[in-house]
């Protein structure tokens, strides 16, 4: 048996499939409930086990379709750059408010993926999420929260 | 059934859904012209947004955009080689050599005008199937549907996962995990929340979609490096070509959609199947179907080799419909998407749809064939405009995806956790991704896993805990032999493949 990747995939499927059998036999059911036909455990247990046949075949048999993933070609550094931005952006979302990070958020992807014309960095962030604010907020009466924007007087 | 029409067509021609129509096929068209982004994605898309309508004009709205992507998809296989969905992969074949020789207009239109009539013809397939399949299956029990809904599963992991069947399964069984976390909808039991109360309601459908296909394409896109932008330098896309259609052609594309449309909407109907299979079916019959000398022209640009696979992928579109419809049981992963949206407007799709709520389900099936008409008037015309997004460098294109998707969740919940959740899952779906893990398996598992545990849960209790269900009935015998046939037969090759 060749270990690749897919192996390894399916190795940390079959574990996880393990965890959540053992989470499912946990779940507590009502007293009367114990031995009914079918609980708030059942369904669960069977998929639990479900997971563990089909993830250990994987892993058992040979692949029929082997996939070469070559590493040196994947951008790592920019998926990394841009997960690590849309978790602050996250973050900051409801503290600091929908304008401010939303522009910023888009400010710093456009540079992380190689853009450098500032000029139309700037023109689709911040007077991008101004024009849809707008939309949002003042045409189709969604609420956004922003704490900033109401603090400088600008949202009701 | 008439009355039913005139019903439908009353709710689809008033000004705010006619204009849903439009705006959901403009749409539709531009994010399914994008490389790597397809119909799922696009009303994954607008999901948020629908939650603002009335069930029957969000629905309109959802296809519209459907179709919209779907021709799309279309536009930037024929203009730049790169298939926005694997439906439309086949278009490629012939649509981009006939975009080399100078005539991109010319395959444009052919693919409207096949698009259009394959999506006429299998719409009146649609009108008359679908309601005498809605009162055959009101005839079927708990087991039945337990039965349908495994079946629905392994054929869509069977057909989409093109020799990966095992990995369709494990992603299956990995959406019903993720739809059983939160609590137990008899008895109120968390199950899997690990104490933390926002997971109490369990995970949002819009989340999974938006993460699994919005969020982890984009992702998908810059991990792997492809630059759209460098591939559209290929064909001029400011200078198509005129989107006349002579005689000649016109009469050969006349014998080509009637059989494609027919191809299209059975596999259409078929659980798992859809539009890549009907287009590759049907491209592979219209070969066998010409003159020699035509077959000669096959992958260099040959009218008939670009109106059969859109005739096929459209007629295929309409004919997933009908299991959505009539079963409430998705055949594909973009009408699990729209299940799920249909849930959240509070409908249940199935055989009572049609008698409970007529105007949504006409309605549907009107928009589909306005939507058609829309798209012919409205699209094909702009196309040398439309086409001109190819050009957007992905550098502003992945944020705004990415930007759509964050503010989707964020306008639904307000709460960091979900947002969380959702990079959480992108991030997973990705790296499954790269190693040709598919999503649709993952999405239809995840809409069907509360009604897959109800049904199973009566099924059970009428029996006293005997799974003796699943043989007492002959129909749902026949569904489980199915069913095992499909499981051990991809399993058989797996193994003597090995041997």
């Amino acid at each position: 048996m060749k270990i690749n990747s897919v192996k390894i995939i399916s190795l940390l499927f079959f574990v996880l499939s393990a965890f959540y059998l053992y989470t499912a036999h946990q779940i507590q059911v009502f007293a009367f409930d114990e031995g009914a036909p079918f609980n708030a455990k059942t369904f669960p247990i069977y998929l639990g086990y479900a997971g563990m046949f089909f993830s250990g075949l994987k892993i058992v048999l040979p692949d029929q379709k082997p996939v070469e993933v070559d590493p040196t070609y994947l951008e790592f550094k920019k998926t990394i750059l841009l997960v690590l931005t849309m978790i602050v952006y996250g973050a900051t979302i409801l503290k600091v408010g929908f304008f401010l990070s939303t522009s910023l958020f888009l400010v710093f992807s456009y540079y992380f993926l190689g853009e450098r014309r500032w000029k139309f960095i700037i023109i689709f962030s911040f007077p991008f999420v101004a024009v849809f604010m707008y939309l949002l907020h003042g045409v189709l009466a969604v609420y956004l929260r922003d704490p900033l924007l109401k603090y400088i007087g600008i949202m009701g | 059934m008439i009355e039913g029409i005139l019903i439908g067509l009353k709710t689809a021609l008033s000004f705010q859904n006619l204009l849903m129509v439009m705006i959901g096929c403009f749409a539709g068209t531009i994010i399914g012209m994008l490389p790597g982004l397809g119909p799922m994605t696009a009303i994954a898309l607008m999901i948020p947004i629908t939650y603002g309508f009335d069930p029957a004009t969000g629905l309109i709205l959802m296809a519209g955009v459907y179709y919209g992507a779907v021709f799309g998809g279309s536009t930037s296989s024929i203009l730049i080689n790169a298939p926005g969905v694997p439906g439309t992969v086949a278009t490629s074949f012939d649509g981009y050599p006939m975009a080399q020789q100078g005539k991109a207009g010319k395959a444009l239109a052919i693919a409207a005008y096949s698009s259009f009539a394959g999506g006429t013809i299998s719409a009146i397939f649609l009108l008359i199937a679908a309601p005498s399949l809605s009162k055959i299956s009101l005839s079927f029990r708990s087991p039945d549907y337990f039965g349908l809904m495994i079946l629905g599963l392994t054929a869509v992991a069977a057909f989409s996962s093109r020799g990966n069947f095992l990995k369709a399964m494990m992603m299956c069984v990995f959406g019903l995990m993720l739809a059983s976390i939160g609590q137990d909808t008899l008895s109120d039991i968390p199950r899997f929340t690990f104490n933390n109360m926002n997971l109490s309601d369990g995970i949002s459908f819009v989340l999974v979609v938006m993460a699994t296909f919005a969020m982890s394409e984009a992702l998908t896109i810059v991990i792997k490096g492809n630059d759209p932008s460098k591939a559209a330098k290929q064909i001029s896309l400011t200078d198509l070509g005129s989107i006349k259609v002579n005689k000649e052609e016109t009469k050969q594309m006349a014998a080509t959609i009637p059989r494609s449309s027919i191809l299209g909407f059975i596999i259409g109907v078929l659980p798992g199947a859809g539009a890549t299979i009907a287009s590759f079916l049907a491209y592979g019959m219209e070969r066998n179907f010409v003159k020699d000398e035509e077959k000669e022209k096959f992958g260099k640009g040959s009218v008939q080799g670009l109106s059969a696979p859109e005739t096929a992928n459209n007629a295929a579109c309409s004919g997933s419909f009908v299991p959505l419809l009539t079963l409430g049981i998705p055949g594909s992963g973009t009408t699990a998407v729209m299940l799920g949206a249909l849930l959240g407007f509070g409908i249940q799709p199935g055989p009572r749809l049609y008698q409970t709520n007529p105007d949504i389900f006409w309605s549907v099936i009107m928009s589909m064939y306005i939507g058609m008409v829309v798209l012919l008037i409205l699209n094909l015309p702009l196309i040398p405009y439309i086409a001109r997004i190819l050009a957007v460098p992905r550098t502003f294109l992945i944020p705004m995806i990415l930007f759509f998707s964050v503010t989707g969740i964020y306008l639904m919940s307000f709460n960091n956790f979900d947002i969380f959740l959702m990079i959480g899952i992108a991030v997973v779906a990705t790296i499954l991704r790269l190693y040709d893990f598919p999503m649709p398996p993952l999405i239809l598992a995840f809409v069907l896993g509360g009604l897959m545990e109800e049904n199973l849960r009566r099924s059970l209790l009428i029996s006293d805990g005997s799974w003796s269900f699943l043989w007492d009935r002959p129909l749902t015998l026949i569904i489980m032999l199915i069913i095992i046939l499909i499981v051990g037969w991809q399993i058989y090759k797996s193994f003597s493949k090995k041997q």
